[in-house]
């Protein structure tokens, strides 16, 4: 057990382990998904496969927003910002992902304005301090970033600042769960809920899960033990053939969510009619855009948006992955063409990306015991 | 993106009902504060913080713990820079630990 001495509580984890080993059904092959990309990430750092029984596989759900994101998208806003002289502002997270015309970063190496901004209240501060500039926002996330973009047009249309707008790509998670469940080649058991995407809106979305599709959802934490301690919920449900919503992270996730974070939402955003994703394709009410009492700070209102369409690489099998059908390691571009060093789909740019992950950990792992054998 | 930062609120700021001051390990902040309007928090109170907007009140103990698991997934200083980058200090008061001139 790799990392348990830096764990916080060693004798709980080893426990929670023990019972994980209790409840599962040695006959019986777990596919379990965790939805969101913090999760992912948590669970490769820490080696959590290693203290689990074989019998458990950790499928990694479409809980990245960068990894979700066409890459059609990224050439929209990128030939918006170039053509109009526009400052593009956008998460750090953004600056890597290729767009066919290169990244954020290599436009901004060829003169386009390209800003990292750590919050939209930051790109709207731009645009408060470049009067004579326009300053587009590039919003990306689930329910847990939207509320915060929501709050940022709110100030921009009440201080009356129309330099600024957002190019809007907020998803929405639970629609995408559907489409997975939906998918012919997809079998699951249950789902490890995101975390933070659920203090803004609760475990109630979760419910059709467990009612209609019959399968355990536990909303978890991030930490180890609570990764665990989620796990063990969930065998609970399975081991007594039950199907139900539960919150392992209830010091930070109320049932009901975020009442103002949702209201906020409301009053700017609304459903679009279908969205497509990355490795997903179109999923109907997937998306939010912009309510029309807020047009003049959509960008995608204000500019003409080329609606640029990208086929994947055809080598890339990131939808595979995506959907949790193929391991990282089973793209065949996995680690020889695509790296962190050199993306070529988006799951290997952000950290919470499960090739990203899996390259971090298991590959350079893989990697060393192997170079060490062949020295000894 | 998805994981949050802890902070405890140190000033609230006058005239700008939805700008508080957290301190992030050291570092002091601007934040927004306008996703907690139902349970406004008060000096002292710790909250979890999201691209620059506190989206939750939680425990003290909480907090030490997000602060250890952003050590043991090796991303404290990705949170610092973050806390760091955040620019609200220059839209109201100014931060007691960082002074910028208006």
């Amino acid at each position: 057990m790799r990392y348990v001495d830096e764990f916080r509580d060693p004798e709980l984890i080893i426990k929670a382990s023990e019972e994980i080993y209790r409840l599962a059904d040695p006959d019986r092959h777990y596919r379990i998904m965790e939805v969101c990309g913090g999760h992912t990430h948590a669970i490769y750092r820490f080696g959590l496969k290693d203290i689990l029984p074989s019998n458990i596989e950790l499928i990694h759900g479409p809980g990245c927003p960068v990894c979700v994101l066409p890459m059609g998208r990224i050439d929209d806003g990128l030939t918006v910002a170039t053509n109009f002289d526009v400052i593009f502002a956008a998460f750090g997270d953004m600056m890597r992902v290729p767009g066919t015309q290169g990244s954020p970063f290599e436009h901004k190496a060829r003169g386009t304005d390209v800003r990292i901004v750590y919050s939209p209240a930051d790109a709207l501060q731009i645009a408060r301090k470049n009067p004579e500039k326009h300053v587009m926002f590039f919003a990306i996330g689930f329910e847990t970033t939207a509320p915060s973009t929501a709050l940022t047009l709110m100030r921009a249309k009440s201080e009356g600042i129309t330099n600024f707008s957002v190019f809007c790509n907020h998803v929405t998670i639970v629609p995408a769960i559907r489409a997975i469940l939906d998918s012919p080649d997809m079998r699951l058991d249950a789902f490890i809920g995101p975390g933070h995407v659920s203090t803004v809106i609760g475990c109630r979305p979760y419910e059709w899960i467990a009612r209609s599709e019959g399968k355990p959802v536990v909303t978890s934490g991030f930490e180890p033990l609570d990764l665990l301690q989620s796990l063990v919920m969930l065998l609970r449900q399975l081991r007594a053939g039950e199907a139900r919503v539960e919150n392992q992270y209830k010091r930070v996730v109320p049932w009901e969510g975020n009442r103002a974070a949702l209201k906020a939402m409301a009053e700017i955003f609304q459903l679009r009619p279908y969205f497509e994703w990355r490795g997903l394709g179109f999923i109907s009410q997937s998306a939010l855009r912009i309510r029309d009492e807020y047009a003049e700070w959509d960008a995608e209102q204000r500019f003409p948006i080329p609606g640029t369409r990208v086929t994947d690489p055809k080598a890339a099998q990131c939808g595979e992955v995506l959907k949790g059908v193929l391991k990282p390691a089973q793209c065949k571009l996995f680690g020889k063409e695509c790296t962190p060093e050199h993306p070529i789909g988006a799951l290997m740019v952000s950290t919470e990306g499960s090739c990203a992950a899996y390259y971090n950990y298991e590959h350079r792992k893989a990697a060393m015991v192997t170079s060490i054998s062949s020295v000894a | 993106m998805c994981l949050a930062i802890p902070g405890r609120i140190v000033g609230l700021v006058p005239g700008e009902t939805h700008l508080g001051t957290v301190e992030v390990a050291g570092v002091r902040r601007k934040v927004d504060l306008g996703l907690l309007l139902e349970e406004m928090p008060v000096v002292g109170d710790w909250v979890l913080i999201h691209v620059g907007f506190a989206m939750t009140k939680i425990s003290e103990q909480d907090a030490l713990e997000q602060m250890h698991l952003l050590q043991m997934l090796g991303e404290t200083e990705q949170a610092m820079q973050e806390v760091r980058g955040y620019g609200f200090e220059e839209t109201g008061e100014q931060s007691s630990g960082n002074p910028q001139p208006n």
